[in-house]
C-alpha cells in the first residue's frame, strides 16, 4: 500500500516535471488589479515580470495565477501608488524573501562565478586559439597518408565531381 | 499476455545489448574480424526487440489494460486512438522506453548503413551504442518498468494529464528524443576514434550525416515544444528559460557547433581534437538533460534527495559515460594526429569563431541552469536564475555571431580576402541596414533592439540569399540557365543557406514580439476590444461537451475595420477525471501574425477577463525553425552524406572487381 502511494506520488511529481512550466491554468494579472495610471501600471509590470512567483516553478508574479502572486502584485502595485521607487519596493521584498525571488540573481560574491563564467569562457577560449594560431610549428607535425587512405579519399572526391569540391564559389577568378 | 512478452522482449534486448558490449570487445582485443562482425547482428536484434517491448507496451494502451499499472495512471478509456498511443511516452516509464527505441534504432541503422566504415571503427561504435542502451535497459527494469502490473485492477484510469492531450505534445518527445538521441552515434564514433587512435577528414563524413540528422530533429522538437508552450500554457510566451527547455538548448547549441567543426574537419583535416571533444560534449549534454528531466532534481533538490533511486541511477550512467569519456579523452587525445593550422581572415578561422561563441552560450546555460541546484546544495542559498539572467548573457554572445555569420559564409577556404567577401555582400549588407534604419525611424520612441535584431535577422536572410546568388548568377546566361544551375548547387550549400535564412526568419520574429499590443479588460457581451491593426467583439459565452471533456468558451468575432474575418473561441476546459480546468487560447492567423486570446474566470453577470494580444510576424519564429530543420534535412541529401543509399549493382561490381 505504501509503495503504491509512493509511487503514484511520484509520477505525480514527474508528471508536474513533464508539464514544463505550469499546470495551473493561467490568466496571471486580472484587470481588477491594474492601476489607472499608465506609467505606473507600465512600472508595476515591468517590476512584477522580473520577480518570481514562490511558489511556481519558474514563473514571474506577472504571469502566475496563484494566490501568493496575485497578493505580491497587488502588493507592489500599492506601493507604486503610494510613491516608492522600484529599487525600494525590490529591497524590501529581497528582504523578506531572499534572493530566491528575484528573477535576475544579483551581483555578489556568491553570484560572482555565474556571472562571470560566460566572458571568462570566451576570453579564455579566444586566448587559447590567439596563442595557438602565433604556433606556426604544428604544421609541420603532418604526417603522409597511407596508400589505403589515398584510395579512400580519391574514391570519394570522384563521388563528388559533378559538385562544387573546392567549396570556392565557382564564378570567382 | 502480451504485456509479460513486452517485458521478455526487453529483457532479451537487454542481453543482446549486453552481447552488442562483449562480444565485438572481445573481437577488437583478439583482432577477430567475425566477433566483431556480431555487433551487426547484436544491435539489429536489441532493436527489434526492444520495438516488440514498445509495440506491447503500445497495445496495452490501446486495449486500455488498466491491469497495468503505467497505464492506469496515465490513460484512460474515453481518449481518442491518438492520445492512447502518445500516452505511452507521455509518462516517466514510457517515455525512457521511447528513450531507448530510438537509440536502438540509431545503433540497427549504423549496422546497417553502407557507409564502408572501417570494421574495427564500427565495431567500437557499436560496443559503445551497446553499452548507452544496456545502462538505460537496467535503469529502466530495475526503476522504472513500464510492465509491472497491478494488484487490484482499478476499473478506469486515472486519465492523461489534459496539458499533454494536445497534437503538438504528442509529437514533441520523439522529435526531441530522435535529436537527443542521434546525437549518441558522435559520441560513439568519437570513443570509437579515441580507441582507434585514428582519426581523419573520412570520420568526419561518417560522423556528419548522423549528426545532421540529430541536429534537424532536434531543431524540430524545440520549435513543436515552443509552438505548444505558446499556444498551451496560456499567456502567449514561446521561450522561458525554464530548465527543461534549457535541457534542450544545450545539445542544440553543442550540436550545432558539431556541425560546423565537422566541416573543418572534412574539408581542412583540421579542428581534430576539438571535433572529438565536441562530440562527447554534446552527447553528455542531452544526457545531462535527461538527467535534468528525469530526475526530479529540478523540482527541488529536496525532491531528488527523497525519492532518490532514479535519480542516482540516472546520475550514475551520467558519470560513468561522461566522466569515461572524457577521460578516454584526456588520455588518448594527445595520440590522434593535430591537424593543420589556419590564416585568421578564412572560411575555417571563421568557424572556429563560431565553435568558440556556440560552445559558450551552450556553456552558459549549462551553468545558469546548474547553478541554483550547485549553490543551495553546497551553501543552502536559493537564488533564481531566471529569464533575464539569460536575456543578459546570451544576447551580447548571439548578436555578434549572427551579424558575422554570412561574412564566414563569403570567405573562402585556407586565406580569403575580407574586403572582396565585405563587397560581395555590400548589397545585402546596406539594405538590411537601410531597412533597419527605416524601422527605427517609424517605431522611434518604442523598443530599440526589435528593430536592430529584425536588421539582423533580415541580414542573415539576405546574407545567406546574396552567398547562393553569387555561387549560381551569370549575367549573359538566361534564367532558366541560372535557375538550373541553382537546382545543380550542391545539397549541402542550398542546405547551409536555408538553415542560415531560417535563422534569421526566427530572429525577425522573436524581435518582433516586441510590437505587439497586449489588452487586459472585463468584458461582457457585446464588448469591442482593440488587437492592434484589428478589434475583437465578444458574441457569446457557451458551454458544451467534447469527446472526453466539458468546455466554456467565449465566441468573440474578428474584424478588421468592417469586414468579419472569422471566430476565434478561447475558453476552459474540464477533461473527465480532472479537477482542475484547462485554458484554451483562442488563436487567428492573419498573414504572419496572430490574434491571441486567453480567458480568465467567468464571472456570475456574465462578464469574463480577457488577456488579447496581437503579435505581429510571431509564425515567424517557429517557421524559420522548420527552415532550418529543411536546411538540415536538404544537407542530409547531399551526395556527400548519404547515410544508407544503396550501392547500384554496376558500383557493387565495380568494388567487387
Amino acid at each position: 500500500m505504501t509503495r503504491q502511494c509512493a509511487r503514484s506520488l511520484t509520477l505525480a511529481v514527474l508528471l508536474v516535471m513533464l508539464a514544463l512550466t505550469g499546470l495551473s491554468p493561467l490568466r496571471a494579472v486580472e484587470p481588477d488589479e491594474r492601476l489607472a495610471d499608465p506609467a505606473q501600471e507600465m512600472r508595476a509590470r515591468a517590476l512584477s515580470a522580473g520577480l518570481r512567483c514562490l511558489v511556481c516553478q519558474n514563473q514571474s508574479i506577472d504571469d502566475s495565477n496563484a494566490p501568493l502572486a496575485r497578493d505580491l502584485r497587488i502588493l507592489l502595485r500599492e506601493r507604486i501608488a503610494a510613491g516608492d521607487d522600484d529599487a525600494a519596493i525590490k529591497r524590501d521584498l529581497v528582504a523578506r524573501y531572499g534572493d530566491f525571488i528575484l528573477l535576475q540573481p544579483p551581483f555578489n560574491p556568491r553570484t560572482l562565478v555565474l556571472w562571470t563564467a560566460p566572458f571568462v569562457l570566451l576570453a579564455a577560449g579566444g586566448w587559447v586559439l590567439l596563442r595557438r594560431s602565433r604556433r606556426p610549428s604544428a604544421l609541420e607535425h603532418t604526417t603522409p597518408l597511407t596508400e589505403q587512405e589515398r584510395e579512400n579519399l580519391r574514391r570519394l572526391l570522384a563521388q563528388d565531381q559533378p559538385d562544387n569540391p573546392s567549396g570556392h564559389p565557382p564564378h570567382r577568378p | 499476455m502480451t504485456v509479460e512478452w513486452g517485458h521478455f522482449a526487453l529483457i532479451l534486448a537487454l542481453v543482446l545489448s549486453l552481447c552488442q558490449v562483449g562480444l565485438p570487445l572481445w573481437g577488437l582485443v583478439s583482432r577477430d574480424a567475425a566477433l566483431m562482425q556480431t555487433a551487426r547482428g547484436t544491435a539489429v536484434g536489441a532493436f527489434v526487440f526492444t520495438l516488440l517491448a514498445f509495440a506491447a507496451l503500445t497495445y496495452a494502451y490501446v486495449q486500455s489494460d488498466f491491469s497495468v499499472i503505467n497505464v492506469a495512471m496515465n490513460s484512460h478509456s474515453t481518449k481518442p486512438l491518438a492520445y492512447k498511443i502518445s500516452g505511452v511516452w507521455s509518462n516517466h516509464e514510457g517515455s525512457m522506453l521511447l528513450w531507448v527505441l530510438i537509440l536502438t534504432l540509431f545503433a540497427a541503422l549504423v549496422a546497417m548503413a553502407r557507409q564502408a566504415i572501417p570494421l574495427p571503427l564500427l565495431a567500437a561504435v557499436l560496443v559503445v551504442q551497446g553499452a548507452v542502451a544496456s545502462a538505460f535497459f537496467l535503469f529502466i527494469l530495475i526503476t522504472s518498468n513500464p510492465f509491472l502490473r497491478a494488484m487490484d485492477v482499478p476499473a478506469e484510469g486515472r486519465g492523461l494529464n489534459p496539458i499533454l492531450q494536445d497534437p503538438g505534445l504528442a509529437i514533441h518527445p520523439p522529435l526531441l528524443y530522435i535529436g537527443y538521441v542521434g546525437f549518441s552515434i558522435a559520441f560513439s564514433f568519437a570513443i570509437g576514434a579515441l580507441i582507434h587512435g585514428r582519426i581523419d577528414a573520412v570520420w568526419a563524413r561518417f560522423v556528419r550525416p548522423w549528426t545532421l540528422l540529430a541536429w534537424s530533429f532536434l531543431t524540430l522538437g524545440i520549435a513543436m515544444g515552443s509552438y505548444w508552450a505558446y499556444y498551451e500554457l496560456g499567456w502567449g510566451g514561446f521561450w522561458f528559460w525554464d530548465p527543461v527547455e534549457n535541457a534542450s538548448l544545450m545539445p542544440w547549441l553543442a550540436g550545432t557547433a558539431l556541425l560546423h567543426s565537422t566541416v573543418v574537419m572534412e574539408k581542412r583535416d583540421a579542428l581534430k581534437v576539438w571535433t572529438i571533444l565536441l562530440s562527447i560534449l554534446t552527447f553528455s549534454l542531452s544526457l545531462i538533460g535527461t538527467f535534468l528531466v528525469r530526475s526530479g532534481v529540478l523540482t527541488s533538490v529536496h525532491t531528488f534527495a527523497s525519492d532518490p533511486s532514479r535519480g542516482k541511477f540516472i546520475l550514475g550512467i551520467l558519470v560513468f559515460f561522461i566522466g569515461g569519456g572524457l577521460s578516454l579523452f584526456a588520455w588518448r587525445a594527445h595520440a590522434l594526429r593535430q591537424g593543420g593550422l589556419f590564416a585568421p581572415i578564412s572560411r575555417e578561422a571563421g568557424l572556429v569563431l563560431n565553435n568558440l561563441v556556440l560552445a559558450t552560450m551552450a556553456a552558459t546555460v549549462l551553468i545558469g541552469t546548474l547553478y541554483p541546484l550547485v549553490l543551495e546544495a553546497t551553501s543552502g542559498d536559493k537564488i533564481s536564475v531566471g529569464a533575464p539572467f539569460f536575456e543578459a548573457t546570451m544576447l551580447p554572445l548571439f548578436l555578434p555571431l549572427a551579424v558575422l555569420q554570412p561574412l564566414g559564409t563569403a570567405l573562402s577556404w585556407k586565406r580569403a580576402d575580407l574586403w572582396a567577401a565585405m563587397q560581395r555582400l555590400s548589397w545585402a549588407f546596406g539594405f538590411s541596414v537601410l531597412v533597419m534604419g527605416i524601422v527605427l525611424y517609424v517605431t522611434r520612441g518604442g523598443s530599440v533592439i526589435a528593430p536592430v535584431g529584425a536588421g539582423i535577422g533580415l541580414w542573415l536572410v539576405l546574407g545567406s540569399m546574396a552567398d547562393l546568388w553569387l555561387r549560381v548568377w551569370r549575367a549573359k546566361a538566361g534564367w532558366a540557365v541560372n535557375l538550373s544551375r541553382l537546382i545543380g548547387l550542391p545539397r549541402a550549400a542550398l542546405g547551409t543557406a536555408l538553415a542560415h535564412a531560417g535563422l534569421g526568419i526566427s530572429l525577425i520574429g522573436i524581435a518582433a514580439t516586441g510590437w505587439g499590443t497586449e489588452v487586459i479588460a472585463t468584458v461582457g457581451k457585446g464588448a469591442e476590444i482593440p488587437a492592434g491593426p484589428y478589434r475583437v467583439v465578444l458574441e457569446q459565452v457557451i458551454t458544451r461537451n467534447g469527446p472526453d471533456y466539458r468546455e466554456t468558451i467565449g465566441r468573440f468575432q474578428v474584424y478588421s475595420d468592417q469586414n468579419r474575418l472569422g471566430v476565434i473561441e478561447p475558453g476552459k476546459r474540464l477533461f473527465i477525471g480532472q479537477t482542475m480546468p484547462k485554458t484554451e487560447a483562442g488563436l487567428m492567423t492573419l498573414g504572419l501574425g496572430q490574434i491571441y486570446a486567453s480567458l480568465g474566470e467567468f464571472q456570475t453577470d456574465g462578464t469574463v477577463s480577457l488577456r488579447l494580444y496581437w503579435k505581429p510576424l510571431v509564425i515567424l519564429i517557429w517557421a524559420g525553425a522548420l527552415v532550418m530543420a529543411l536546411g538540415g534535412f536538404l544537407s542530409l541529401l547531399d551526395r556527400r552524406s548519404r547515410i544508407a543509399a544503396p550501392k547500384t549493382a554496376r558500383q557493387a561490381q565495380g568494388e567487387a572487381a
